[in-house]
């Protein structure tokens, strides 16, 4: 067993958890927080996307013993309040999502691919090698690709207002 | 939100909870005291169980049991069964071998379940079972499905002698062979449709717990259809009684078909919780859902199509094989069968089609319904033929497709299907159009100058959706009716339920049977509620597959509205002492015909139940129930092109464009219906390109996992350029047809036409890997160097 520490969706947290306690089940089973999921075994489908000290990184390939200290953002840290990023606003707007399984890790990887990019940098070709490492079933990526899109180019607007 | 009726590009209610993380799904649910299952699977394809040995299991920390198949058979739990009967061609019924959700004696696939362990953790229930020990005795195995009725095969059941489930045939035979006797010209192929694992990303999971102080079981599970679930659970497995067991299927992360059946899984969950006194949770991981989840197709087919010598369709003469698996999954005898065969005759005016189907037993993973079930076998194998006809006798495949189009409904095919409605030319000129068919030979030749192989394929699909007028399908051998009901639930505040039987596992229902209602009664969205997936709410239904929510399932919607229409109109009536006659609906208000009096929907709900002042006689309350039974089968069909480029140096195919003309019908929203053509495409063009569940000779599953099946990805695939040309259906009060299945039924030959156009060669089996095509590019160069 080790005591695990960290900062959950701007909380801290810490429990004790045997070794082999993947980070994913550390958010899903120790906190509750469900909104991030497995979709397989080896690393492949995405589903459990979380943020760590603001990378993208599949919460399934790590221990969460190797978060200790780590600043960890899931689906449910990502609007602020009330509001949703842009990013949740515009799958919805522009039906990026069918059962939703998917979503949390692809609306994850896709906050993370504006903000390596810079918002207002990706076209249709870079979003879809970037989505190599998120598997949908539902979807077929088109409405995926075109809520990224939008959300990285109101993201850009956004920022330009700002200044 | 506003009012959204018919028509609308109503963004989605339910996608709230989805983008937010607050989805529930079945792994998503904690009960008090919860134990976790796990089980212990064969890893041979075919042996016998000599013995288990749990002893060392059973000392491991957390361990509450190891349960195996003797204590399920002696605890009267009965066998898994397949609901469809089939009789061969000499009217002998078809050969149903057992199939045990703990194998006590025989396993026949890798990965069948032979015990199961429970414990105080998922990771501890891991590790025992892992040290559960079984002595297995290896038989031969096959898996390969035409070996398996090979003279000397091994044989999987006693009762189907030879592996042969069933030799069923559909069609007039003599007719058909006379057809070929006359024929100017004979196109003959053999093609086989290779087997996929569905994969929906959420992985199937079980969560059962049993309340001994009143028997009642409850089961949370990955079902497209819990009432199916809880009657075949009770009537046929022995696991409760349909009064003292609730199934609910809450989130559901995609089904595409393999979330019909009934596993063995959620059967042992729902025994083991009453056995060891807790609740018991199992979720796949997603090599179990590679090795148990039902796999899809998985035909070869011998296809010849004779013509006359203007070129029309004389006969279509067809032999398969479909590869069933070990068991006899749900619906699986109907796949290869009547949701095949009767799909023959596709858009086309065919005099005399004969099918002949074996289905047969091998040692792999079982196989039934995926996305199309039947359908995508039957296009791809007709739109093949139909394409390498057009080639063969020097037409254009437009002008042969035309050429041959049934072109006046009803249409009445040689294989039982009446298409109601439809309109071919229209989906085939959209689409060539939108492909900009006419520009492809200067498009061929700019890629020519790169050194690439442009082709162009097209694909005119059509499907049987909205499963399905009870008594037909009854008098084909099924063993349910497929109705659905709705119930519509006006409360006293105005705000309206409606219980669905449909199940939602991506489709949206929560928003476009809302836009039904919002249509109807000119109430916001907001103020609708769709309730579905939980049998002790929803009194009964069939669920969701085969595009039957729409057709079937808003069917009993507007039934249901009707009856809460004319009873909201005889209380708005009696109120405003006006004629039943004159209450006009209208933007939430029933409204005096030519006066100004009005009340609000809300008031007559509200007086509907104060009760204070209701017309003689009437019963307080405003609530309706209806069932709908279709009269008939839907027939959505349309048009694909697609266009890819070729690099013969590495075989690499891109989709350069990619055209769905679709004819779904009455569409209810658009957005959606785009986004179910879209998911379709992916996993036709998966088909095409990338996906193969690949078994050895000894019956391993090579394709276990996502580093070696090829899901499609982002970059796979194309975005897509759709359009839709509507043709009513006259079966059904809204005029839909449905659009869940097309884009994988219609993708796959538009792809594989595509290809071989661009190649030269014509003998390409799916999926079109890379290194096949290089091989064809490399045959085709050297043949034309000779």
């Amino acid at each position: 067993m080790s005591k695990v520490s960290m900062v959950l969706n701007g909380k801290s947290v810490s429990a004790d958890v045997e070794d082999r306690t993947l980070l994913v089940s550390f958010i899903r089973e120790v906190r509750g927080l469900t909104g991030t999921h497995v979709g397989c075994d080896t690393s492949q489908c995405g589903a459990c996307v979380v943020h760590v000290d603001g990378k993208a990184v599949k919460s399934c390939t790590m221990l969460a013993a190797q978060a200790d200290g780590a600043d960890v953002v899931t689906l449910e840290g990502l609007a602020n309040g009330g509001d949703l990023h842009p990013v949740q606003a515009a799958f919805r707007e522009h039906h990026g999502l069918q059962c939703g399984f998917c979503t949390p890790g692809m609306i994850m990887s896709a906050v993370d691919m504006i903000n390596r990019h810079g918002p207002g940098n990706l076209d249709e070709t870079t979003i879809r090698h970037e989505l190599e490492g998120n598997i949908c079933r539902c979807t077929g990526y088109h409405n995926i690709v075109k809520a990224i899109k939008a959300a990285s180019d109101q993201m850009a607007g956004m920022a330009q207002a700002a200044e | 939100m506003a009012v959204e009726g018919i028509g609308a590009r109503a963004l989605r209610k339910e996608d709230k909870r989805f983008i937010t993380g607050k989805g529930r799904y079945t792994d998503d649910v904690v009960l008090p005291g919860m134990g976790f299952a796990a089980f212990v699977r064969s890893p041979h394809a075919h042996a016998k169980v000599r013995g288990i040995d749990s002893s060392a299991a059973l000392l491991m920390p957390g361990v509450d049991a190891v349960l195996s198949g003797d204590q399920l058979v002696g605890d009267g739990i009965g066998n898994l069964i397949c609901g469809w009967m089939i009789h061969s061609k000499d009217g002998s019924p078809m050969k149903m071998g057992g199939w045990r959700a703990l194998e006590p004696e025989t396993v026949r696939f890798v990965g069948q379940a032979v015990a199961v362990v429970v414990a105080d953790t998922q990771a501890q229930a891991r590790d025992a079972a892992d040290a559960v020990v079984v002595d297995y005795e290896e038989l031969p195995a096959v898996a390969d499905p035409l070996a398996a009725l090979d003279e000397g095969a091994p044989q999987l059941h006693p009762e189907a002698e030879g592996n042969l489930i069933y030799d069923w045939e559909i069609g007039d035979e003599a007719a058909t062979n006379a057809a070929f006797e006359n024929a100017a010209h004979v196109t003959r192929m053999q093609i086989q449709n290779n087997r996929l694992v569905p994969n929906p990303m959420e992985p199937r999971a079980a969560v059962a717990s049993y309340n001994d102080g009143d028997e009642h079981y409850t089961l949370y599970t990955t079902s497209q259809n819990p009432h199916v679930a809880r009657l075949v659970l009770s009537a046929f497995y022995n696991v409760a009684p349909e009064h003292k067991l609730r199934v609910i299927a809450p989130d559901v992360g995609g089904g595409f078909g393999s979330k019909i059946f009934i596993y063995p899984e959620e059967m042992v969950c729902l025994w083991a919780s009453k056995r060891v006194g807790r609740p018991v949770k199992w979720v796949s991981d997603r090599t179990e859902a590679f090795l148990t989840d039902a796999h899809g197709r998985d035909h070869r087919s011998e296809a010849e199509l004779a013509l006359d010598a203007d070129n029309k369709i004389l006969g279509l003469r067809v032999k398969t094989v479909a590869n069933i698996g070990a068991y006899m999954s749900l619906f699986s005898s109907s796949v290869p069968t009547y949701l095949y065969a009767t799909l023959l005759s596709g858009q086309y005016d065919i005099p005399a089609i004969h099918a002949n189907v074996k289905t047969v037993y091998t040692n792999t993973a079982p196989v039934d319904a995926y996305r199309g079930a039947g359908r995508p076998e039957a296009t791809f194998l007709l739109e093949r033929v139909i394409e390498t006809a057009a080639r063969e006798v020097g037409m254009s495949p437009a002008d042969f497709r035309r050429k041959n189009f049934i072109k006046s409904f009803p249409h009445q095919t040689p294989v039982i299907m009446c298409y109601d409605a439809g309109d071919y030319d229209a989906t085939l000129d959209a689409a060539l159009k939108a492909a900009d068919y006419d520009g492809f030979a200067a498009r061929k030749a700019e890629a020519a100058s790169r050194g690439k192989l442009r082709g162009i394929g097209m694909s005119c699909y059509i499907e049987a959706c909205g499963i399905a007028p009870s008594a037909a399908v009854g008098s084909l051998g099924a063993g349910v009716g497929l109705w659905e009901s709705a119930e519509v639930r006006v409360n006293p505040v105005g705000t309206v339920e409606v219980l669905t039987g449909s199940h939602s596992h991506g489709q949206g229902h929560e928003t476009t049977f809302a836009q039904l209602i919002s249509e109807r009664f000119g109430l916001d969205t907001d103020a609708i509620s769709i309730v579905h997936g939980d049998t002790d709410k929803v009194q009964f239904g069939m669920g969701t597959y085969g595009s039957r929510s729409g057709a079937v399932g808003m069917s009993a919607i507007v039934k249901a509205l009707d009856k809460v229409e004319t009873k909201a109109k005889k209380i708005a009536a009696h109120l405003m002492e006006a004629s039943e006659a004159d209450i006009q609906i209208e933007g939430g208000e029933l409204k005096v015909a030519g006066t100004d009096k009005k009340l609000s929907f809300t008031e007559v709900a509200l007086a509907a139940y104060t009760a204070h002042n209701l017309p003689e006689g009437m019963e307080p309350g405003l609530k309706e129930g209806a069932f709908y039974d279709p009269t008939n089968f839907t027939f959505p069909a349309g048009t694909y092109i697609c266009e890819v480029e070729i690099d013969p140096e590495t075989g690499r195919t891109e989709i350069v464009n990619f055209v769905a003309a679709d004819d779904f019908g009455k569409v209810i929203n658009p957005m959606i219906v785009e986004g179910q053509v879209h998911g379709g495409l992916a996993q036709g063009i998966g088909q095409a390109l990338l996906e193969n569940a690949a078994y050895d000779e000894n019956g391993q599953l090579l394709t276990a996992s996502y580093m070696d099946y090829t899901m499609p990805r982002a970059d796979d695939v194309p975005s897509f350029n759709l359009s839709t040309h509507e043709t009513v259906c006259p079966g059904n009060p809204l005029g839909m047809k449905g659009c869940g299945e097309a884009g994988a039924i219609g993708s796959p030959p538009a792809v594989i036409n595509a290809i071989t156009d661009a190649i030269g060669s014509n003998d390409l089996s799916m999926p079109a890997s890379a290194e096949k095509v290089w091989a064809l590019c490399k045959s085709s160069m050297r043949q034309a160097a000779e």
